[in-house]
């Protein structure tokens, strides 16, 4: 069954359309990695799908629900949806604990040892168990980008969004951040990820997503799709990349 | 005529001080209230609320604090509205305090990072949930200095409430004046006490952004 | 009830007034961001004793209000020895107090300016001069130039205390028309809108006068 389904989805900023008609269907465990060029969609895309941004035309369905920028709507789906950003976005003023532990206790309404029992399984599943009293600035890039993994894994989401969520990181930080997704690919966590990470996509990812011009330019297995192009627009893009 | 010796210049100046600081406090206290409210009103995303807080803005931003007391004094009691000196500063420096303050403020919030306000949506957060738990003790922590530095500001405006004829320093100041010939000694004193009430705050106002600034 | 009809007649002392106003506030905003510059730059590059005597100006200013200053130097400096109209009194109170303001603005600018940039136009061979103008002043000015826009419109603002020393301006005009017609509320009102009015236009004047000053922009 299709965990997340897009439909002939159309997105205008103003005059600009920025995505032309998206049709994207992800099941339960896949691992779908989203690439392209600059400007062609890939973060208006991933935005869409949590309600972040709205969109003119065409149906989005998260787990069976509509998804719509609607305050109470994007609530609901927060449930069912997390997001990983590549300039992190911890709360600066919490300790790692507080920020895993926020959403648990006031939007689940979870007891605070409840929560922090939680906060601290997280933790120790990005590698982080010891930082829990730390504040976000005392810690590394990558450290901090594991903390905002197990932030939105604290609130138990059926899908994870992440969006370059390596990209703001020095290169030998990279690699702590992918074992981690590595590791929930494993587990069976259904993760959408736009990245530039070609080895990634190829090993880890089960999908991959080429996105031009606002359009699905073409999608497949991942192996086969990254070894084996079809359109030229792919070719050179991958030939870039490469 | 009575002498005045320099001891009563001084005690006389001294106890008006009492009544700017008590006008000041009482100024600052209004101001902020209206701000918190203004500031909440704007907030609410509301275009409608948000007009109004713009020409609010505009309005007491954009005309002489003088001229606002003047409206509240001689104008409101010609309406009908009796209204006394000490209220009427405080009325109008309440608005014109918090006319500064919402605009301040605001720019504080808007040093928040998109971001923040993305990653508590993406967590479930509510808008209100939002404000309390991360918006807010952030934006707080910024706009510390740049608030205590406006409270200099109040303190000055309130010098204006001697032209509506209400008995704080400058007032006493120009009475003393009349009475002793004495301006170059007056005025001398009366800027003394205005400078050590303001200047403390300055100072304080510039560590609170030193700190802030080495915290970041 | 409110009568503004009753004003009609007095609209030539409003006007006045206005003129009065309007002259006062462009003559101080020269000479104020003058005194501002040349107290920011002393500030920033002049040598100790000179930094501390601005430094202390501006703290002193800053830290006082205008009615004060304006009270001190109308009927305090004639005790010992310097007489002044109202009038000139009023320039140099508005000028001193805009000054200690621009200054720490256009410092504030000034620091902004890396040294990396001066040392840029020293490797391309610029002179003292061309790089005072194009490398420092120019680029400082137009970072903080809303900042001073700000504070001119404040400053003009502010000039309504010099009524009380019977400068005919704005607020002397509406005092004036008060006392005749006794309809307090809509004169004071009126004057009201019309300063609204002024700092608009001031705010719409420097804006343009900032557009073509740092026009180069543009050019890209
Ligand atoms: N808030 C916005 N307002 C207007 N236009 C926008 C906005 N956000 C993105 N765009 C435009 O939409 C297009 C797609 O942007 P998007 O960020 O989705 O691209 P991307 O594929 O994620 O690129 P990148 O790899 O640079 O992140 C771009 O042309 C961009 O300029
Ligand atoms: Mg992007």
């Amino acid at each position: 069954m299709s965990l997340v389904n897009l439909h002939q989805v159309h997105k205008y900023y103003g005059d600009l359309h920025v995505l032309k008609g998206i049709d994207l269907d992800i099941k339960a465990g896949e691992v779908v990695s989203i690439i392209g060029k600059s400007g062609s969609g890939k973060s208006t895309l991933l935005r869409c799908i949590n309600g972040l941004e709205e969109y003119q035309q065409g149906g989005i369905t998260v787990d069976g629900n509509e998804v719509t920028t609607e305050d109470i709507q994007v609530r609901r789906l927060a449930l069912s949806v997390g997001m990983i950003f590549q300039n992190f976005n911890l709360f600066p003023h919490m300790t790692v604990g507080e920020n895993i532990m926020l959403a648990p206790t006031i939007v689940l309404k979870k007891s605070k040892a409840e929560a922090e029992e939680i906060a601290r399984a997280m933790l120790l599943k990005v590698g982080l168990e010891e930082k829990f009293d730390s504040y976000p600035e005392k810690l590394s890039g990558g450290q901090q980008q594991r903390v905002a993994i197990a932030r939105a894994l604290a609130m138990s989401p059926k899908v994870l969004l992440c969006d370059e969520i390596t990209s703001a990181l020095d290169p030998e930080l990279v690699g702590e951040v992918l074992k981690v997704l590595e590791q929930l690919a494993k587990e069976g966590m259904t993760l959408v990820l736009v990245t530039h990470e070609m080895n990634f996509a190829r090993d880890v990812g089960s999908k991959v997503v080429f996105m031009h011009q606002g359009k699905v330019w073409e999608e497949g297995d991942s192996k086969t799709l990254l070894s084996d192009p079809q359109t030229d627009e792919l070719k050179q893009f991958i030939g870039a990349v490469l | 005529m009575i002498q005045f010796s320099n001891y009563d210049i001084i005690s006389n100046l001294l106890f008006a001080t009492q009544w700017t600081i008590l006008l000041s406090l009482a100024a600052f206290i209004g101001g902020t209230s209206v701000a918190l409210l203004l500031t909440a009103m704007r907030l609410t995303r509301n275009p409608a609320m948000q007009t109004v807080v713009r020409i609010y803005v505009e309005l007491f931003q954009g005309t002489p604090l003088l001229m606002q007391m003047f409206l509240c004094f001689f104008g409101l009691s010609m309406l009908g509205y009796e209204i006394s000196a000490w209220s009427a500063a405080i009325l109008s420096l309440t608005c014109f305090t918090s006319a500064f303050l919402v605009e301040i403020w605001r720019g504080c919030i808007d040093t928040l990072p998109k971001g923040q306000w993305e990653a508590c949506r993406c967590l479930g957060l509510s808008f209100l949930q939002t404000l309390r738990h991360i918006i807010l003790p952030q934006a707080i922590r910024v706009a510390t200095a740049p608030t205590v530095g406006f409270s200099v500001q109040v303190i000055k405006g309130t010098a204006l409430a001697s032209v509506i004829g209400f008995v704080e320093l400058t007032k006493v100041g120009t009475m003393l004046n009349n009475a002793t010939f004495e301006p170059f000694k007056v005025f001398t004193l009366v800027a003394l006490i205005y400078f050590a009430l303001c200047y403390p705050l300055s100072l304080y106002s510039k560590h609170l952004e030193k700190k802030f600034n080495v915290s970041r | 009830m409110l009568y503004f009809s009753d004003l009609l007649q007095y609209s030539d002392t409003f006007l006045s007034g206005l003129r009065t106003t309007v002259e006062l506030t462009v003559l101080t905003t020269i000479l104020g961001v003058a005194l501002g510059t040349t107290c920011a730059a002393i500030r920033q590059y002049g040598n100790t004793v000179s930094q501390r005597v601005v430094a202390s100006y501006v703290e002193l200013i800053r830290n006082t209000p205008f009615i004060v200053q304006l009270f001190f130097i109308f009927f305090g400096l004639p005790a010992i020895g310097m007489k002044l109209s109202p009038w000139e009194a009023s320039i140099i109170a508005l000028t001193i107090n805009l000054g200690a303001y621009s200054t720490e603005i256009i410092r504030a600018g000034l620091g902004s300016i890396s040294k990396g940039q001066v040392e840029a136009a020293k490797v391309l061979g610029l002179t003292f001069r061309q790089t005072l103008f194009r490398i420092i002043f120019i680029p400082a000015f137009e970072k903080i130039y809303p900042a001073l826009v700000s504070q001119c419109i404040i400053v003009m603002l502010g000039s309504a205390v010099i009524s009380q020393i019977s400068v005919a301006d704005l607020t002397y005009a509406a005092n004036l028309v008060q006392s005749r017609n006794f309809r307090a509320f809509e004169s004071y009102l009126v004057t009201a809108l019309l300063y609204l009015g002024l700092s608009i236009i001031l705010r719409f004047v420097l804006d343009a006068i900032g557009k073509r000053l740092f026009a180069y922009r543009a050019i890209k």
